[in-house]
């Protein structure tokens, strides 16, 4: 047993010099010489710099909208709204969604608002929109900003994602990525 | 749509291609015979033997392997305390994280030490940069605890008499520096290449292009993932797990996290055909696993597809599928499938918010953890599922009136009476647990705001985090209030005893079995590699799942399902 007990606390130490010093300091090496030097993706425009992969909240009618979000987008946290599909005060929320969405849209039918607009991430910093959530905007976006239709939709094809390999996952459009090149359309 | 459904194909198809040659590397590691890391990693492993004064030629018996096994776990438990009660001073701690209560680094520690993950904080607030690391190290070594357990097994079946069974340090040790780290290196830098952080800095902030400010965690991500997938832990560097944009970037990402977390479960069934020389019997094993995965599986990817009945009728468009809790990169089939797998196996890491899953969806969650042995985590899983074996050739035994046989060895009242201790035992903490909470709830109004949902659902969220302690899961449906005294507590102590009983109950087991003297295989031989066999496992499964949590189930999500059409 006592044995047992001081070999126990020795491999325990040696064994997280390997796992938690050793490795971790070989991937921090690694990281250095990666493109992005173990930053996350980093987009810089006019001197400021965003997140490729953390999402914004975008509420501004001249913004293609992002999801809803349970942390507000701060990604000081994360969380999604943790809501059962059932709760009636959810359902409500989501019906309060939809009721925002239309008057912000005028002109769009309803049965044209995809669920990913209504519904929460699962992080509260998704990046990405579906493709319908950027096309079901893109009148509301063209009246606001003076921008012709056709340039819109050019702009977000130029921006939807396509499968892995055009094999694997779904089509969806970084919402960051969007704003940003339809600021500099202008 | 198509797209989404031949990701999933992918990912288990590359699984099972990666699965079955790591199976045989790995029974050739705890054979001892020569591979491919050897003139790296022999030089090491005697170093670190020299250093702790452990003989790793020493065989054990079942007892003492089991003596090692709980004197190590109790030590990182101790260690794990003290790092996360003293964090705040300690170093690398730029967010100036505070210390963990007692009743949560209590909770935090068991957890990680028994390879659950439950996580009553989130990472972003609850953890300095140092905690994360040896949570960490926690996930390397418990990995590598069910692995030396299940190796313990693979001894102890082989067709002759002994009750040598190896080294506990040899088969851990080996776990570690053969499998599990050279595998996490080359993940992470799959991961650093795309897009995932890999630093020591304090929060970043930003303006974002509505000029709101906003914060950014970030931290050692890349280092922790893929441990944290391969060792089938599944705790998040942060508090949204995998559905994280840093913690999993984009669809390759999800690919890899998927591979990880699935080929070490695969290729320790496979690794006990090959170390045994039965691969019949690995195959066997396998199938019925993967049937019963797949009947958990497929539902929930349908469902999740076909989405939320209550939002349809709102009249949007349903045809991205339950959107809520779920990530637009993954969509809506990935994260259905990932819901299954993460919780056939112990993993419980999320890609998506299992509370927000359709009723239904949310019971087969539950029952893959109640089941918890079509794949199981790292090495247990293999332990769990032998309990169904035990009791599969014992009642089948019975009815054909022979002598109940495995592995040519005879299985008898003792070893039985182990078996079924076991396989109770995991409905009884679950079930107890949910009663006594439900009692406290219905008894104390201030007790209800535990409960992020009203009704049947709430229930469930009580039921999953019992479920997700005993079956060393992790995954939570996470709107449950469960950072208090009367959580933390609880569920500790049901996942020390559901981790630790049922380990030792298969290993006792698999020692009194290769104590006695081995019976040829004759005519008289009940066969256990047949597809016969096989259907008689599942139907033990089966019966004792249904028996043990139907009415649990039709309080919580089957009525939930009721309600909502």
């Amino acid at each position: 047993m006592k044995e047992h007990f001081f070999s126990a606390i020795r491999l325990t130490v040696v064994s997280m010099l390997l796992c938690s010093v050793v490795y971790v300091l070989l991937i921090s090496g690694i990281a250095t010489i990666t493109p992005q030097k173990g930053k996350g993706e980093l987009i810089t425009v006019n001197g400021k710099t965003y997140y490729a992969n953390i999402g914004q909240k975008f509420t501004d009618d001249k913004y293609f909208w992002s999801r809803p979000s349970a942390v507000d987008y701060n990604a000081a946290g994360s969380a999604g709204s943790n809501k059962g599909p059932s709760n009636p005060d959810y359902l409500a929320t989501v019906q309060a969604r939809i009721d925002t969405f239309l008057v912000h849209n005028p002109g769009v039918k309803k049965s044209a608002i995809p669920v990913d607009l209504v519904t929460a991430s699962g992080s509260g910093l998704d990046p990405h929109i579906s493709v319908l959530a950027a096309n079901v905007q893109l009148k509301r976006i063209a009246k606001i900003r003076g921008i012709a239709e056709p340039n819109l939709e050019e702009l977000i094809l130029t921006y939807t994602e396509k499968p892995l390999l055009g094999l694997f996952g779904p089509e969806r459009i970084n919402v960051v990525k969007l704003n940003i090149a339809l600021d500099q359309l202008k | 749509m198509n797209s989404e459904i031949s990701g999933i194909l992918f990912m288990f198809a590359a699984s099972l291609a990666i699965g079955i040659p790591l199976g045989k590397y790995i029974a050739r590691v705890y054979a001892g015979e020569k591979t491919l890391l050897d003139p790296v990693m022999n030089p090491v492993e005697k170093l670190f033997f020299r250093i702790s004064g452990i003989n790793a030629g020493k065989e054990m018996n079942w007892k003492q392997h089991m003596v090692a096994m709980l004197m190590i776990n109790m030590i990182w438990f101790l260690l794990g305390m003290f790092v996360l009660m003293n964090q705040s001073w300690l170093p690398l701690n730029p967010d100036g994280n505070p210390n963990m209560s007692s009743d949560l680094a209590f909770n935090t520690s068991i957890s990680f030490v028994v390879n659950c993950n439950l996580q009553h904080y989130s990472g972003e607030t609850g953890l300095s940069y140092l905690g994360q690391l040896f949570l960490m190290f926690l996930q390397f070594v418990s990995a590598a605890t069910g692995m030396a357990a299940a190796a313990i097994l693979f001894v102890a079946l082989k067709e002759k008499t002994t009750t040598q069974l190896g080294n506990f340090y040899n088969f851990f040790l080996k776990s570690i520096t053969r499998v599990l780290l050279p595998l996490s290196m080359i993940i992470a830098v799959i991961f650093l290449l795309n897009g995932m952080p890999m630093g020591f800095e304090a929060k970043d902030s930003f303006t974002s292009l509505q000029g709101d400010t906003v914060q950014v965690s970030r931290g050692p991500v890349a280092a922790f993932v893929p441990i944290k997938h391969l060792g089938t832990n599944g705790g998040g560097f942060f508090g949204a797990n995998s559905a994280h944009p840093l913690e999993n970037p984009n669809y390759f990402t999800n690919i890899v996290e998927m591979i990880a977390q699935l080929i070490i479960p695969f290729a320790m069934i496979f690794a006990f055909g090959f170390y045994l020389r039965k691969r019949k019997l690995s195959r066997m094993i396998f199938a019925v696993m993967t049937i019963g995965f797949l009947l958990l599986a497929i539902p929930n990817i349908i469902m999740e597809v076909k989405g939320n009945p209550a939002i349809a009728a709102m009249g949007i468009d349903n045809s991205l599928g339950a959107m809520e809790g779920k990530e637009v990169r993954f969509g809506a089939a990935a994260s259905g499938f990932w819901s299954i797998v993460t919780t056939v196996i112990s993993t419980g890491s999320v890609n998506a918010m299992h509370d927000s899953t359709m009723p239904l969806s949310g019971m087969n969650e539950l029952l893959a953890m109640m089941i918890n042995a079509f794949y199981g985590g790292c090495g247990v899983g293999l332990l769990n599922f032998f309990i169904f074996i035990i009791l599969a050739v014992f009642i089948s035994g019975l009815m054909v009136g022979r002598t109940p046989e495995f592995m040519g060895k005879k299985v008898e009242a003792r070893e039985i009476k182990i078996a079924m201790i076991i396989a109770l035992l995991h409905p009884l903490l679950i079930l107890a647990g949910t009663a006594l909470s439900s009692y406290l709830v219905v008894n104390n109004p201030a007790n209800a705001a535990w409960l992020n949902n009203p009704g049947h659902h709430g229930f469930s969220e009580m039921l999953y985090e019992y479920t997700s302690s005993a079956a060393n899961n992790g995954s939570g449906f996470e709107g449950l209030g469960d950072n208090n005294l009367w959580w933390n507590i609880s569920t500790g102590f049901v996942l020390i005893l559901s981790r630790f009983l049922p380990i030792i109950g298969p290993v006792a087991i698999a020692g009194l079995l290769a104590q006695k003297k081995y019976i040829p295989a004759s005519a008289g031989t009940l066969k256990t590699d047949t597809s016969t066999f096989g259907i008689m496992i599942f139907a033990v499964i089966v019966l004792i799942t249904a028996l043990a949590f139907f009415p649990a189930l039709a309080l919580g999500p089957i009525a939930e399902y009721f309600n909502l059409r």
